[in-house]
C-alpha cells in the first residue's frame, strides 16, 4: 500500500514537473568548456545588472553542446551553444534536420594555445616543425616518403640549438578541445612542411591526417588530464617539462610560467590578435533564432555580450583573457547579431 | 607424572612464541590503522591550511560620497530606478578623489581594479536597505579584487621583481597607500557562505550548491526511503522464501554495485529525454541519486531487521497481534536506528556523488540561488570541480574551502548516524 501511495506521489510529481519545464524563464546555453569561463562572465554580469534571471551555463564541450542544441525547437532545449571551432556541415544538416531552421553565429574573438614552462628554466624558441618532430608518433627521415618511429629523446635531437633537455610534455588528453586545436594548428602546421607529406594530402588524405596528427605514445608526451591548474602545478615541479594549455591559463600565471615562442611570436595578446602568433583559433556561439522573444532576455544577453564594454578591444572579456576581434570584424558582428542575419553553410 | 611434565615443558617452551606472534599480530593491526589514520590527517590539514585563506576576505574602505544629482536618484525614487542608476562611478569618484595624481589611462584601470566589480553591485544594494543613505557621505567598506585579496593575504610576495609579479610597482604603491591609511582591513568571509557561484573568485559563494545539495538530498530521501523500507520488511517478513526471491536479492546486490554513470545515463534517456523534466535541475538529479541509493538501504534495512530477535515476533505473534502489527509495531521500531543509520550512509554516498549528475546537466554555472526542486542547481562535489578547473589563482583556494564545507556535512551525516545507533540501539 504504501508502495503503491508512493507510486502514485511520484507519478503526480513528475507530471506536475513536465508542465513546469514549459514556461522556462531563463537562457540555457551549452558547449565547449573553452568558451565557458567567457561566456559566463558576460551571463553573471547580465544577470546582476538586469532584472532577467541569470542564464544557465553548461560546459559540454563543442561537440556534445551541438548534439543539445541541435535537437529541436522546443523551448526545453538550449538556446545558445558554445563552440571553440566553427559548426561542421553535417552538425548544421542535423540541425535543418531537426528544425533548427535559423542560427546566428556569432565570432566573439580568439584563443591561443601556448606551450609553456616554469618561469625560471630553458627559453624555448620553438618552431612547427619542432614541435611536430618532437611529438610526432612518427617522422620522415631525409629519403623522401619513408618514416621511422620518432628517435628523438632531447630537444637537442631535434634541433642543434634547443636546449639540451629530455623532451617531456604535459598535455591535454585526446578528448579535449584544446588537444584538437593544438594537433590541427601546430602539428599539422610543421608536418606540412615537408613536402612529400603535403603532396600526401592530395592524394591520400588519411595516410596524411595519420601522420600529422598521431602524437606519439612512448611517454615524451604526458596526458595530464583536463585540467590546466594542474598541468601549471605539475610544471613547477618539473622545470624540464612543457605544457600545453590555453592562454588564459597562461595570462592568469604569468608569475609562474612563460611561453615558448613558436616561429618567432611569442604568445601576448597582440601577436595572437594580428595572427603573428601562428597557434590560435576562434571561439563562437550560436543562437538558436526561434527562442529570441520566446525566452525572456535573449535580446538583452545578446547585446550585452556583443557590446563594446564586453567583447570590445578594452572589454571585460579581455580581462579573463579573450583575444579581442579587430575594428572591422567586430562591427560586421555587431551589425549581424543586431539583425540576426541566419547562417548559411 | 613425567609424561605430564613434558607437556608442561612443551606449553611452556611455545608460550614465549605464542605471545610474540599476539603482539607481532597487535603492532602491525595498530600500524595499519595508524598509517590509515596518518593519511588521513595530511589530507585532511592539507586541504584545511590552503581552505583558511577562503575564509578571509580583504575590505577596501572608501569615502562614497552619494551625491543625488550624479546617480539621479533621491529617497523617493522606486527600486528599479535604484537599480539602474550608476554606482560604479561613485566609487571610481571615490577612488579618484584619494588618488588625485593618477590621471593616465592605463593607470586609473589599475585604480579602478582595486574593489571588485562586486563593489557597486554591494553599495547597489545597500542604498535599497537604507535609502537615508542617498544624499550622504559614508565611509563604507567594499570587497577588494581578487589579485589585492592575494597580495594582502600574502599570496602574491611583494619582493619578487616587478616582471615576475602579477602586481606591477604602481598598483603596489596604490595599496601600500591604501594600508598605511587603514583603509584595508581582513574581515571573516560571511559571504562566502551567503552567494552564489560566481566567475570572480572574491565574491564567489558556496551558497548555490549547498541548497543545490539539499534540495537534491531531499529529493532523493522522500523517494528512496520509504520504497527502500517497504521492500525490506517486505522481502524480509512477508515474502516467500523461493527462487523468485532469491533472484530479486542477487538483483538487488547487484544493482549496489553497478557504476553509478549508469544511472546517469538511465535519467538522462527517461527523466529528460521521456517525461521530459527540465535539465540540472535538482528533482532529477534527486531521482538519479535515489535509484543509486536505493540498493544500499534495502541491504542496510534488511540486515537491521533480520537483528531484530525472533523471540519478540513469537511473543507478539503469541499474544494474539496479526503478522502486520507484529511487524509495524515491534519489528520496525526495533530495527529502526539501523536503518536510519543504512540511510544516513546511503545519503552521505549520494551527497558526494559526481558522475550520474553529470550526464544530466548539473555541471554548470549556475548564480542565483535555487529556490525550489525545479530551479537549475548544481551540487557541493561539482562546484568543486568547476572552482578547480577555473583559471583565476583565487579559486584554488575557494576549492580547498568547498571541500571542507563538503567534508564537514559528511562528517555531520555521520556523527548523526553513529548517535542514532547510540540512542535507539538496544541489546537484546
Amino acid at each position: 500500500m504504501k508502495k503503491f501511495k508512493t507510486l502514485i506521489t511520484v507519478v503526480a510529481i513528475l507530471t506536475s514537473l513536465s508542465s513546469m519545464a514549459e514556461g522556462r524563464d531563463y537562457i540555457s546555453i551549452v558547449g565547449s568548456s573553452t568558451v565557458y569561463p567567457f561566456a559566463t562572465v558576460v551571463a553573471e554580469r547580465f544577470g546582476k545588472s538586469t532584472d532577467f534571471k541569470t542564464p544557465k551555463i553548461e560546459s559540454t564541450g563543442t561537440g556534445g553542446g551541438m548534439k543539445l542544441f541541435c535537437k529541436g525547437i522546443d523551448v526545453n532545449t538550449a538556446d545558445i551553444t558554445n563552440a571553440s571551432r566553427r559548426i561542421k556541415q553535417s552538425e548544421f544538416e542535423m540541425c535543418q534536420k531537426n528544425g533548427v531552421k535559423d542560427i546566428v553565429e556569432v565570432l566573439i574573438g580568439y584563443d591561443g594555445i601556448v606551450v609553456a614552462n616554469d618561469i625560471k628554466s630553458h627559453k624555448f624558441a620553438l618552431t612547427r616543425k619542432d614541435l611536430f618532430l618532437a611529438l610526432a608518433k612518427e617522422i620522415p627521415t631525409a629519403v623522401v616518403g619513408e618514416l621511422v618511429a620518432n628517435p628523438n629523446k632531447k630537444w637537442s635531437d631535434v634541433r642543434k640549438d634547443l636546449p639540451d633537455v629530455k623532451i617531456e610534455v604535459l598535455g591535454p588528453p585526446p578528448t579535449s578541445g584544446t588537444r584538437d586545436a593544438f594537433v590541427e594548428l601546430a602539428m599539422e602546421g610543421g608536418c606540412k612542411k615537408f613536402d612529400w607529406i603535403k603532396e600526401t594530402k592530395k592524394s591520400n588524405k588519411a595516410k596524411y591526417k595519420s601522420i600529422c596528427h598521431t602524437i606519439r605514445e612512448d611517454g615524451a608526451y604526458i596526458e595530464a588530464g583536463e585540467n590546466d591548474n594542474l598541468i601549471i602545478q605539475k610544471l613547477k615541479k618539473n622545470p624540464d617539462a612543457l605544457g600545453i594549455f590555453g592562454f588564459s591559463f597562461l595570462d592568469q600565471n604569468s608569475d609562474l610560467v612563460k611561453g615558448a615562442s613558436i616561429d618567432g611570436g611569442f604568445p601576448e595578446f597582440e601577436t595572437i590578435a594580428d595572427g603573428s602568433y601562428p597557434v590560435s583559433r576562434p571561439l563562437f556561439f550560436y543562437v538558436k533564432k526561434a527562442h529570441v522573444g520566446k525566452i525572456p532576455g535573449m535580446a538583452e544577453f545578446l547585446h550585452e555580450f556583443t557590446s563594446k564594454k564586453a567583447m570590445g578591444e578594452e572589454g571585460y572579456l579581455t580581462d579573463k583573457g579573450l583575444i579581442p576581434l579587430d575594428e572591422g570584424k567586430f562591427n560586421a558582428i555587431q551589425g549581424a547579431v543586431k539583425d540576426l542575419k541566419s547562417l548559411s553553410l | 607424572m613425567i609424561n605430564h611434565n613434558s607437556i608442561t615443558q612443551k606449553v611452556e617452551r611455545s608460550l614465549k612464541k605464542r605471545y610474540l606472534k599476539e603482539k607481532l599480530f597487535k603492532a602491525m593491526g595498530f600500524a595499519s590503522v595508524s598509517v590509515a589514520f596518518l593519511f588521513l590527517l595530511i589530507l585532511v590539514s592539507d586541504i584545511t591550511i590552503k581552505a583558511l585563506p577562503a575564509f578571509v576576505q580583504t575590505q577596501i574602505t572608501l569615502e562614497i560620497e552619494l551625491n543625488t544629482e550624479k546617480l539621479g536618484i533621491n529617497q523617493n525614487s522606486t527600486t528599479v530606478e535604484i537599480k539602474q542608476a550608476d554606482f560604479r562611478a561613485s566609487i571610481r569618484d571615490a577612488l579618484r578623489k584619494q588618488f588625485p595624481d593618477v590621471k593616465k589611462r592605463t593607470q586609473k584601470k589599475d585604480l579602478y581594479s582595486l574593489v571588485s566589480i562586486g563593489a557597486e553591485y554591494q553599495l547597489r544594494d545597500l542604498v535599497l536597505e537604507n535609502r537615508a543613505y542617498l544624499g550622504t557621505t559614508k565611509k563604507l567598506s567594499f570587497i577588494a579584487d581578487d589579485d589585492v585579496d592575494a597580495l594582502v593575504k600574502g599570496v602574491i610576495d611583494r619582493k619578487v621583481e616587478e616582471s615576475a609579479r602579477r602586481i606591477k610597482n604602481f598598483k603596489l604603491g596604490l595599496i601600500e597607500d591604501l594600508e598605511k591609511n587603514g583603509q584595508i582591513e581582513k574581515t571573516f568571509n560571511w559571504s562566502f557562505f551567503s552567494n552564489g557561484d560566481s566567475r570572480e573568485p572574491e565574491i564567489a559563494g558556496i551558497k548555490g550548491a549547498v541548497m543545490g545539495s539539499l534540495y537534491t538530498l531531499l529529493v532523493t530521501l522522500l523517494m528512496t526511503f520509504p520504497v527502500a523500507v517497504a521492500a525490506a520488511i517486505y522481502l524480509e517478513e512477508f515474502a516467500p522464501k523461493n527462487r523468485m526471491v532469491d533472484f530479486i536479492e542477487i538483483n538487488i546486490n547487484n544493482l549496489a554495485a553497478v557504476p553509478s554513470i549508469v544511472f546517469g545515463l538511465l535519467g538522462l534517456a527517461v527523466f529528460i529525454n521521456f517525461f521530459e523534466l527540465p535539465r540540472s535541475a535538482p528533482i532529477v538529479g534527486g531521482i538519479v541519486l535515489s535509484l543509486m541509493t536505493l540498493p544500499t538501504i534495502i541491504i542496510a534495512s534488511r540486515s537491521a531487521i533480520k537483528a531484530v530477535p525472533p523471540s519478540l515476533r513469537e511473543a507478539a505473534l503469541g499474544l494474539g497481534a496479526s503478522k502486520m502489527q507484529t511487524v509495524f509495531h515491534h519489528v520496525f521500531p526495533a530495527a529502526l536506528p539501523g536503518i536510519l543509520t543504512g540511510t544516513i550512509i546511503g545519503m552521505a554516498q549520494a551527497l558526494g556523488e559526481t558522475a550520474p549528475l553529470l550526464m544530466i546537466g548539473m555541471v554548470a554555472f549556475i548564480v542565483d540561488i535555487p529556490q525550489s526542486v525545479a530551479d537549475p542547481a548544481t551540487v557541493l562535489p561539482i562546484q568543486v570541480y568547476l572552482w578547480a578547473d577555473s583559471p583565476e589563482r583565487g579559486f584554488l583556494e575557494k576549492t580547498s574551502a568547498a571541500i571542507l564545507v563538503l567534508i564537514c556535512f559528511l562528517i555531520a551525516m555521520n556523527a548523526i548516524a553513529i548517535y542514532l545507533r547510540k540512542k535507539f540501539e538496544k541489546k537484546w
